[in-house]
């Protein structure tokens, strides 16, 4: 798959402080989440992408196309949803959704047309001439993705969407950008410090800390490399010598009322599992791996640190 | 399709060249200007002064009505290069002033205080191009009440001399066009200046009266206090105006500074006002 972002010892410095140091790597995923915790560099990465800030060190590709060298061409491609309150007041949605895309390089009357379908698609279209000034938190929120869609871009930068939104506004807005990310039109990069958002829209992680690269994961893939974390949901039989059994197996195991979450070591397949508890009449109602969730890739990126600022896949 | 359909499409037919979307700026901008009656209301009455002088370019030229007021050419006033200082481009630059004041603090201030810069510089969009775009705003104004009509009325003027007038006085042509766009640009860049530093549009049309005033009274007061004209420099009334007579006249005024003093005043100005713009104008600011 061709990259979407290709970085190449990207240093950044405000006056002599480092906020991004020498990171490295390909992205190439669909839906790629921006994580780490606050003052990480996330939103500084992203402007430093989209040419707001030169790079003090090393460069960055978007497309092929060199940061330092083709901004304006790699913006044509960019739509942005800028993290912090971004509107033209006194504007009705539909002007201002319009003057963007025309800023952008659309002709006046393609450009109408663009926004009036941008604001339907985000779920503004019976607003759209309202004053954007007058909308709610969650309806600018939604603006300023019609305003980041009306150009057609190929890669959408969203940074902190669900900011201030309420649940049932948040939920509009993961839907919206799954539905972008399922179209497989356009490319996300959606930087927040929410791990269920990124959870919920992304297939790709990239973590930051400190302002290097500490992971750059698959999530299904990570997910499914941890395949010795076992959960069971064992029945009847003689079930204390069955955990013991497990146990002097090598296996550490933590019991609860119904269930026994445990690790494989190495050596142990599951049949050993069945076979224990064939021998001690236990049936076992249901045996799962225990997935990943991104909390524990987020944390444990977070221990590991990094220090190299390359990718870990 | 109907719009009501919802659906995302990506867009790959034709752009506009990227040199021409500032335009865009001026396009809406304008819009938004006219839509204060008080504005257009104001921006109609900046015409009067174009009337009365082409009135007196006509009336002068009206055999008819010399006859009946039985006057003399003599009599009456001189079309010339003082005529068109005083008649025209002097209350031109009082009632540009006036609304630019009302007009420039509205183009900037507001994307500044919504932090709507991000969303222009996210786009193939630099801040030169901002910058001129918003300027672009009062460049036309301010053209179509001062270099324009001053062209019109100097048209009709010479169209009754049988063009000799135009060719002999071809210096006031270059005076008009020129002192016009040296008053366009001091309130073009004073207002985006003072308008992107303090963010607040009325108070950025309150700091371009205290500019023009306080800076007026304080530079008399220096010249009264320490017996000197160099107060001069900080009053941007007169630096204009003295630039203004030199182009129209030839000559500086008794007691006021030297030409080269007043441009250089000027540039100076310029110069805060387009580092200003250059601090505050960004997609984002940069907290050390």
């Amino acid at each position: 798959m061709e990259p979407i972002i290709q970085l190449e010892n990207l240093d950044f410095s405000y006056a002599s402080r480092p906020v991004l140091k020498g990171l490295n790597g390909s992205l190439s995923g669909r839906a790629i989440g921006l994580l780490g915790p606050n003052g990480a560099g996330k939103t500084t990465l992203l402007r430093v992408l989209m040419g707001f800030h030169p790079p003090s060190g090393g460069t960055a590709r978007i497309f092929g196309q060199d940061i330092r060298t083709h901004a304006k061409a790699n913006r044509q491609d960019i739509g942005y949803m800028p993290e912090s309150d971004s509107f033209i007041a006194d504007m009705p949605a539909i002007r201002f959704v319009r003057m963007m895309a025309q800023l952008s390089g659309m002709p006046s009357g393609i450009a109408l047309e663009k926004a009036h379908e941008a604001l339907y698609y985000v779920g503004l279209g019976e607003a759209r001439y309202r004053s954007v000034g007058e909308y709610s938190t969650g309806m600018k929120q939604l603006a300023k993705l019609a305003q980041a869609l009306v150009h057609g871009p190929r890669l959408l930068i969203l940074d902190e969407p669900t900011n201030g939104l309420d649940p049932p506004a948040r939920a509009r807005m993961i839907a919206l950008i799954q539905e972008i990310r399922d179209s497989g039109k356009i490319n996300i990069i959606l930087s927040s410090h929410l791990l269920k958002d990124v959870e919920e829209c992304c297939e790709e992680a990239l973590i930051l800390k400190d302002g290097k690269l500490v992971v750059y994961c698959n999530l299904e893939e990570e997910r499914k490399a941890n395949k010795k974390f076992l959960e069971m949901e064992p029945r009847g039989g003689e079930m204390a010598n069955f955990v013991s059994d497990i146990q002097s197996m090598g296996v550490v195991c933590v019991r609860d009322k119904r269930r026994i979450k445990m690790v494989l070591p190495e050596q142990v397949e599951i049949r050993d599992l069945y076979k224990l508890a064939s021998r001690r009449n236990v049936q076992i109602r249901r045996l799962d791996y225990k997935r990943d969730s991104l909390q524990d890739i987020f944390l444990k990126a977070m221990e590991q640190g990094g220090d190299d600022g390359r990718l870990q896949a | 399709m109907a719009v009501y359909k919802r659906k995302y499409s990506q867009y790959d037919g034709p752009l506009t060249p990227l040199w021409s979307r500032f335009l865009v700026l001026p396009r809406y901008a304008l819009k938004n200007v006219f839509k204060s009656r008080l504005v257009l209301v104001f921006f109609v009455a900046c015409y009067i002064p174009a009337i009365v002088a082409g009135s007196v370019i006509y009336i002068r030229h009206n055999e008819v009505f010399m006859q009946l007021v039985q006057a003399t050419l003599a009599d009456f006033v001189a079309i010339d290069g003082d005529f068109f200082l005083l008649w025209f481009m002097g209350p031109q630059v009082v009632l540009t002033f006036i609304l630019t004041a009302f007009v420039g603090p509205g183009l900037v201030a507001p994307d500044l205080a919504n932090g709507a810069l991000p969303l222009y510089f996210c786009r193939p969009f630099s801040r030169a191009e901002y910058v001129l775009g918003k300027a672009s705003v009062l460049i036309i104004l301010i053209s179509a009440l001062t270099w324009i009509p001053g062209l019109l009325l100097m048209i009709m003027h010479a169209g009754y001399t049988n063009w000799g007038w135009l060719i002999d006085n071809f210096n006031l042509v270059v005076a008009m066009v020129a002192s016009s766009f040296l008053w366009i640009a001091v309130l073009s860049l004073l207002s985006l200046a003072v308008s992107a530093w303090v963010r607040w549009r009325m108070l950025a049309g309150a700091m371009m009266f205290v500019i023009f005033f306080v800076l007026s009274g304080f530079g008399n007061s220096i010249n009264e206090m320490l017996d000197t004209r160099w107060g001069m420099v900080i009053d941007l009334a007169r630096l204009v105006t003295t630039v203004m007579n030199y182009l129209f006249t030839g000559a500086v005024e008794r007691n006021s500074i030297p030409i080269w003093s007043a441009f250089v005043s000027l540039a100076f100005l310029a110069g805060i006002c387009l580092m200003l713009l250059n601090r505050r104008i960004r997609a984002h600011e940069v907290v050390r």
